[in-house]
């Protein structure tokens, strides 16, 4: 299910600083174009599979331009794409019609800063309580379901022809993935255990593999007043079943208490239809459903493995401690939405 | 016996020093994680509060439904051992209350704010853990 990830080529510790500045510098100047310094440079998010920094681009002319790097972090292995696919990815993405920050420059190995990838920096809220309950935003949250739905169908259009290789993860692969990883830890849990068998039972055939985003929802999610922005973070990208994207964008957990079931801002009906709007075919509820559920199960299990980085010294946090503890809410989501929802 | 400050004393002045003291003059990452480590004293303490009864009641449950000794780590390994190999049909109604009273009683320590244990608590509330609305829930 791993592959390395495009690591820099050396070993060591990647570049950062006043060192990553000169070399994101050199590496942008051909490239864009009057670019004489890059300034306020920071770290946004590190994870274990990738890195974000935000900086300004200044240009001869004074202009600034808002910028991203997306960085494989040191020469770990991991399970992701390899930062030039998803660069690609979302190049055909854009051209498809789906919101996406446009691509300014891939690095090479000879840029010296590591693998990744420059883009846009495109502004507005990605932290759900804010998508949530900011004002400003309350125009997009009536529009946001529908856009999704569409983004999701023109994501799901491409042509496979053109796309790079990726993983092929139907229902049978994802069910046996996790619950490798939840056997992996060695801590029982019946709830999980019970899910699966429902799950496996309801499985979807395998049907005809599209371009699946992997990880649409909430955090990669770009909003601004008028609605969606961007969609952000292609790195789980792979070849499957087009409904799980619209199964765990209204996975319970998303919602943070608020009662739309599409990521807490909008209703199943309009997702939908924005979907089948924007040519994504007719959508079957039951199916996206099995998606709904199967994300629960998923997310659970990553906040086991969440829990388990910090336990077994991979990444020391608190935070990653304190989300094992997570995993509890969704097995009682899992009991509501088999028990209540479904009416086993 | 030790002295006062109790177990539990102790845990409220080291979690009200985080979230009221020291959160405060923090910013970012660092108020983040001051407040985390926070919630994670509040899970301990409604842990200490809820586990002992709360463990022997799910022992007692997991020994009647699969019939044999054992520890709560071991008991839990073989009912998922038994679920997945379908001894037990995922229908079950004895399993089937097990697992929402365990499942209750975990999200009652990890999270009793949570919506969906909420909903989960007026769909069953004869499966509530006993004594959990007196718990402190900040988190």
């Amino acid at each position: 299910m791993s592959e390395p990830a495009a690591g820099g080529g050396e070993e060591g510790p990647l570049p950062v600083g006043e060192e990553l500045e000169s070399g994101l510098l050199c590496a942008l100047r051909p490239h864009l174009r009057g670019a004489r310094a890059i300034e306020g440079l920071r770290l946004l998010s590190g994870g274990a599979s990738q890195e974000s920094w935000s900086f300004d681009a200044v240009l001869d002319d004074g202009r600034r331009r808002g910028l991203i790097l997306r960085r494989a972090p040191g020469a770990k292995p991991g399970p992701t794409l390899p930062k030039r696919d998803e660069a690609g990815l979302q190049v055909l993405a854009r051209a498809a019609g789906v919101p996406v920050a446009e691509i300014v420059y891939v690095l090479e190995a000879g840029d010296g800063i590591g693998a990744g990838y420059v883009m846009q920096r495109v502004e507005g809220e990605s932290i759900a309580r804010r998508i949530l309950r900011g004002d400003e935003l309350a125009h997009a949250r009536t529009v946001l379901a529908r856009q999704c739905g569409e983004a999701a169908a023109r994501i799901h259009s491409i042509d496979r022809g053109v796309l790079p290789e990726l993983r092929v993860l139907e229902p049978a692969t994802l069910l046996d993935h996790y619950r490798q990883l939840s056997d992996s830890y060695g801590d029982p849990h019946p709830v999980f255990e019970w899910a699966f068998r429902w799950l496996e039972e309801r499985a979807p055939p395998a049907g005809d593999l599209r371009l699946v985003h992997g990880d649409f929802r909430h955090g990669n999610l770009m909003i601004g007043p008028d609605g969606l922005r961007a969609v952000l973070d292609w790195e789980g990208a792979h070849l499957g079943d087009p409904m799980e994207d619209l199964g765990w964008i209204c996975v319970y957990s998303w919602r943070f208490g608020a009662e739309p079931p599409v990521g807490g801002f909008g209703r199943r009906e309009d997702l939908f239809a924005g979907y089948e709007a924007a040519g994504g075919g007719e959508v079957d509820p039951a199916h996206v459903r099995w998606w709904e559920i199967f994300g629960s199960l998923r997310w659970g299990i990553i906040c086991q493995s969440q829990g388990f980085s910090h336990l077994q010294g991979y990444i020391r946090s608190v935070e990653r401690a304190a989300i094992g503890r997570r995993s509890s809410e969704t097995e009682v989501d899992l009991l509501n939405l088999i028990l209540v929802e479904e009416g086993l | 016996m030790q002295d006062r400050p109790t177990l539990r004393e102790l845990l409220d002045a080291a979690e009200d020093y985080l979230r009221t003291d020291l959160r405060p003059q923090l910013e970012g990452h660092a108020a983040f994680h001051t407040l985390v480590t926070a919630n994670v004293l509040a899970i301990v303490k409604r842990e200490l509060d809820g586990f002992e009864t709360w463990n022997a009641a799910e022992l007692e449950r997991l020994r009647a439904i699969l019939g044999g000794e054992g520890g709560l780590h071991e008991l839990n390994v073989e009912l998922c051992r038994r679920i997945r190999a379908g001894e037990i049909p995922i229908d079950d109604p004895r399993l089937l209350d097990h697992l929402i009273r365990s499942t209750l009683a975990k999200v009652a320590i990890d999270n009793p704010r949570y919506a969906g244990y909420q909903k989960a608590l007026r769909q069953w509330p004869q499966c509530a853990p006993p004594d959990a609305a007196t718990f402190d829930t900040r988190r």
